[in-house]
């Protein structure tokens, strides 16, 4: 393997902003669950800026991420397989925007956007998956097909199209000056990173080294190669938790839900919680 | 909810339920929003001394995958999962399970969080177990509002899984053959009551029996022993349920001494690989 050192391929970190450049209006933009490293400081720049018209893919489910762009007015298209604050109850924003049509949804289930990352990933057009023959989910999603397996006998199948993301975003607890980031066992992050034509990352602090000359690090490591920005963002994950490291902020979510349950609630919780910093 | 008769909640009820209709098998996998069927699963596996493996989906301590979320998926594709639970905001006498919307899907006037996984687990896990602590007209429908997963399929369609029972708030129904039948009914209810507050019909035995109420050894293993495994991921549920058993659910868990896994602190193993 090429030496990336030798190559001039180090990568210094940017601002937060600078770094979240390539999310531009109308952008396709791939997301991790609820406790795989919610990239929230990220979310809460976007916000501020006002990205509009994202086609979100939450893989595969979102919570306060996802109900915060809604709220915000930051999302057109939303494809998950659910949103919840879970023990906080329904997520507000995302359940107001669907019951009034203000967002297009598409309905999904957790191993079909796993799949169609993954055919995206390996480069082909679709991936076949089991189940959802009969359901609603297909029913209503125009965009899977169900055909008889070519290998089989009268055995119906579904073929999901790949989902290429234009960005991946998400938060990990490191990275290098190589642009190597640490993700530990949040395989699906690399998935994801894979899948997408750029990828976002911010990380909790910089590793003084490179992550993959050490072997225990290394079989953790999405390299380089994919990494289009770094971001230091401490605590990027507040008030979610970040696997591993920091619990969720259980009253910060318990105040959330409960000012999210109004419009009014909700823009004062952005008066307060996203958009402080513009004030300083 | 603790009864003026009863030495038990009705969480704890449920869950021995459940434990029981676990059985003997290798591996239970919990998802989101699952607190009572997690309680059952962490209480099978207390009592078969670390059998079954469990994995709750958003636990760190109590989920052995490593390969990332897809892995639940793929190992379920391939039958390595004997056990999962389901629920619904309707629940139909056919076994629909709908977790999307009531009325016009492109309309609704209720939505709710969404399929999930269900869409593909229901077919492919042996046993589903469903459960439902609003045991209602509303929710037991005739017919559901959208179809998450179907009950039954096809004949020619792929399905090595589906559902077995429904655990509710007043009694339990096995599934078979494509509809319901009433196995038992929970102290403090009676048949009547089932029928009064089910919107689909189901089978019944001239008399149906009372559902075992939980042991002292039971209840004493799941609020000493199953309650603070529990509160690192339902930490408002085991706080609610189990109460003073439970150290404080929020405060940061690992020592975040170095971000660096090798140099972490070991923490306890929670005994599930033996």
């Amino acid at each position: 393997m090429t030496d990336m050192r030798d190559n001039g391929m180090a990568k210094p970190t940017t601002s937060l902003d600078e770094a979240l450049a390539p999310i531009q209006d109308g952008c396709l933009l791939v997301v991790p669950r609820e406790v795989s490293g919610v990239p929230m400081a990220a979310t809460r720049a976007l916000i501020r800026r006002s990205v509009k018209r994202l086609h979100l893919v939450a893989l595969p489910t979102s919570s306060l991420q996802a109900d915060l762009l809604i709220g915000a007015a930051c999302i057109a298209t939303l494809e998950t397989s659910a949103v919840s604050l879970g023990e906080f109850g329904p997520a507000p924003r995302f359940t107001a925007a669907v019951t009034s049509g203000a967002i297009a949804m598409k309905d999904a289930t957790c191993p079909a956007l796993h799949a169609g990352l993954q055919a995206a990933e390996k480069g082909v057009p679709f991936m076949p998956l089991r189940g959802l023959i009969g359901s609603d989910v297909l029913k209503y999603r125009d965009d899977w097909k169900a055909i008889d397996n070519p290998f089989g006998d009268c055995d119906p199948i579904v073929l999901l199209p790949a989902i290429k993301p234009e960005v991946a975003l998400f938060h990990a607890p490191m990275a290098d000056r190589f642009g190597n980031v640490w993700i530990g066992r949040q395989r699906e992050l690399a998935t994801m990173a894979h899948a997408a034509v750029k990828t976002v990352v911010t990380v909790e602090k910089l590793h003084d080294g490179d992550l993959l000359a050490d072997p225990l690090l290394a079989a953790g490591t999405l390299p380089g190669f994919y990494v289009d920005s770094v971001a230091v963002a401490e605590r990027g994950c507040w008030p979610l938790p970040l696997p591993d490291h920091y619990a969720a902020d259980a009253e910060h979510l318990a105040l959330y839900a409960k000012l999210a349950a109004t419009a009014e609630g909700f823009a004062e919780y952005l008066d307060r919680y996203v958009y402080e910093k513009r004030a300083a | 909810m603790r009864s003026a008769r009863r030495d038990f909640r009705d969480e704890e009820l449920l869950a021995d339920v459940i434990a029981r209709l676990i059985g003997d098998v290798r591996h239970v996998a919990v998802g989101n929003a699952s607190p009572i069927p997690a309680t059952a699963a962490l209480l099978a596996r207390e009592r078969g001394h670390g059998k079954p493996y469990v994995s709750l989906l958003q636990s760190r301590k109590h989920n052995f995958f490593t390969d990332g979320a897809r892995e639940l998926f793929d190992c379920a594709g391939q039958g390595r999962i004997d056990v999962f639970f389901l629920s619904g905001g309707q629940i139909d006498g056919q076994g629909n399970i709908n977790l999307v919307s009531i009325g016009d899907y492109a309309h609704p006037q209720v939505r709710f969080p969404g399929s999930f996984g269900s869409a593909y687990l229901y077919y492919v896990v042996p046993k589903v177990i469903l459960f439902r602590t609003e045991h209602s007209r509303r929710t037991l429908v005739p017919r559901v509002d959208f179809v998450s997963a179907p009950g039954t399929s096809e004949p020619n369609v792929y399905r090595p899984g589906g559902p077995i029972a429904l655990v509710a708030s007043r009694c339990l129904f096995s599934f078979a053959d494509g509809h319901f039948t009433l196995e038992s009914v929970h102290p403090g209810h009676t048949v009547a009551e089932v029928i009064e507050n089910t919107g689909f019909d189901f089978e019944r035995p001239d008399t149906a029996p009372e559902t075992p109420a939980p042991t002292p050894e039971t209840l004493k293993l799941m609020r000493e022993v199953v309650a603070p495994q529990l509160a690192e991921v339902y930490p408002q549920f085991a706080a609610g349920v189990f109460g003073a058993a439970v150290p404080s659910p929020f405060q940061v868990e690992p020592s975040a001494a170095s971000l660096l896994p090798h140099n972490r602190k070991r923490e306890e193993t929670s005994g599930e690989n033996g």
